[in-house]
Order: C-alpha cells, then structure tokens, then sequence
C-alpha cells in the first residue's frame, strides 16, 4: 500500500478541533470523496479530536492518503500522551462517558468509517486510527 | 466575544448559525438564546442550521439542549434546514436528537411554531383580550 501524501497537525485546545474538521475536509474534498463520505470523516474527527483535547490533554492529528492498487483511503491518527482508557471495551460502549459529553464519541466514529482501531495505555496515552476508503 | 445573533420576528426568535462553530460558541449561543426566550416572552425558536457542514455530538447536544431548556420556559424549538448528508451522519452516529422538532426550512418552522401556539390558546380559553 502506497502512502501518496502525509500530513500532522496538532490538535492542543478547543480550536485546534475546527481546524482538525477544517483539514480533513479539505483532503476528503482533494482526494473525490462523495458528499456524504465527507461528512462521515469530518464528523468522526471532530469527535475524536475532542477527545485528544478533553481528555488527552492535547495531541496530534496525523492524515495519510492511501491507495492500495485499485482504491483510494484517507487515514486519521489522533495520538495523545494523556492518561489513557482503562477499560477500551466500556469506552466504545455508546452513552459510557467520563466527561460530560453524550458517550458518543469513540463508538459513534467507529461506526462512520470502515476502518477503526484503537491503542490505550493507562498513564502513556492514546492512539485512534481511522480510515475510510472510496 | 464571538457571538451568533439572535433576531426576534414578532413571537419566535430566529438564528441562524453561519460559522463552523466551535465549542465555546455553541456553549454560549445556549445560554444568549434561554436568556432571551426569557426576556421577550418568545414562544418559538428557529434554528436554521442550513450552512451547517457536519453536526457532530457535540453539536447535537446543545440542540437538545436548547430545544429542553425552551420547553421548560414555554417555547417550543424547531431546527430547520439541515442538509442531507448531515442528516444521514447523525443518525449514524447514534443521534437521533429526540425531544427536537425539526422542519425542512425557516417559513415551514415559523408554521409550525405558529400552529402550537395558536392550539395550546385555543385550549387555554382562548386570546387573551
């Protein structure tokens, strides 16, 4: 699978998580996703680059686009060194929140796209790789 | 400070969020918008989130919000224009913004309003002379 592009941003406060949809908008559009596809990508990204603000205290967006012979797929790394998920699997659970948020977040973007894996060490931090692919 | 405006249109108050928001102005749009349903009395909001490019829980959150907290202040909430691809996101997503009414534009929101406030006078004895 050939990398064509990459890219890392960082995601440290509240307006970083506009920027975040900003870009990824940006690299959907540039790369033909449908209407529909970009809203999915953009819209998993802003929850998980709220999540790296709110809850890992900051970090960074890494996007990648792919293409794996005969598709095109955008990639998204949101990386954060903050205190980790202790339980992954009650994470993913839709309504489970430690914050005030819905408990949205990681299950709701694990569902708008087609690739979905996640990485958390309690006191290291976080990595959520997304992927979507045309 | 940044802030989306709120227009007042005879009972209803209209906004219509423009910008991509960030989360400390969809936080203060909430509470500019219960702060003036209680000051002029408003029966209805509209919010037109046609320009609107994703909504995501964050956003969707304070749209309930919105729409209980104006409830609870005797005005009924009607987000209108939301497009397609947004629509189709969110229930995705798990959002199906229960408690919130929703309309396919301004006019057909500011109906609906129109007609919930004229059946729940109509109940209560009718206009007030």
């Amino acid at each position: 699978m050939a990398v064509l592009r990459r890219e890392t941003r960082p995601v440290r406060a509240a307006p970083d998580i506009v920027a975040a949809r900003q870009v990824v908008r940006e690299w959907a559009v540039t790369m033909g996703f449908s209407l529909v596809d970009q809203t999915k990508i953009v819209t998993a990204a802003s929850e998980l680059a709220r999540n790296v603000v709110v809850y890992g205290g900051g970090g960074t967006l890494s996007l990648e686009a792919l293409n794996d012979g005969n598709r095109r797929g955008l990639r998204l790394a949101f990386e954060d060194n903050g205190p980790g998920i202790p339980d992954i699997e009650a994470a993913l659970r839709d309504g489970f929140t430690t914050g005030s948020g819905l408990g949205l977040g990681l299950g709701g973007a694990k569902r708008l796209c087609n690739e979905f894996e996640i990485e958390s060490r309690p006191g290291e931090g976080t990595r959520v790789v997304i992927a979507r692919w045309k | 400070m940044e802030r989306i405006p709120i227009l007042k249109m005879g009972d209803c108050l209209l906004v219509t969020i423009q910008v991509d928001m960030h989360d400390r102005l969809a936080t203060t749009l909430q509470d500019d918008l219960t702060e003036r349903i209680a000051s002029t009395r408003a029966r209805g909001v509209v919010i037109d989130i046609s320009a609107l490019e994703i909504v995501d829980s964050f956003i969707g959150r304070m749209l309930g919000n919105i729409a209980a907290m104006s409830r609870v202040l005797d005005a009924q909430t009607v987000v209108v224009g939301m497009q397609p691809a947004v629509a189709i996101t969110l229930v995705e997503l798990g959002l199906s913004l229960p408690g919130v009414s929703t309309a396919l534009n301004v006019e057909k929101g500011m109906a609906l309003i129109g007609r919930a406030v004229g059946k729940a006078e109509g109940t209560n004895g009718g206009p007030e002379t």
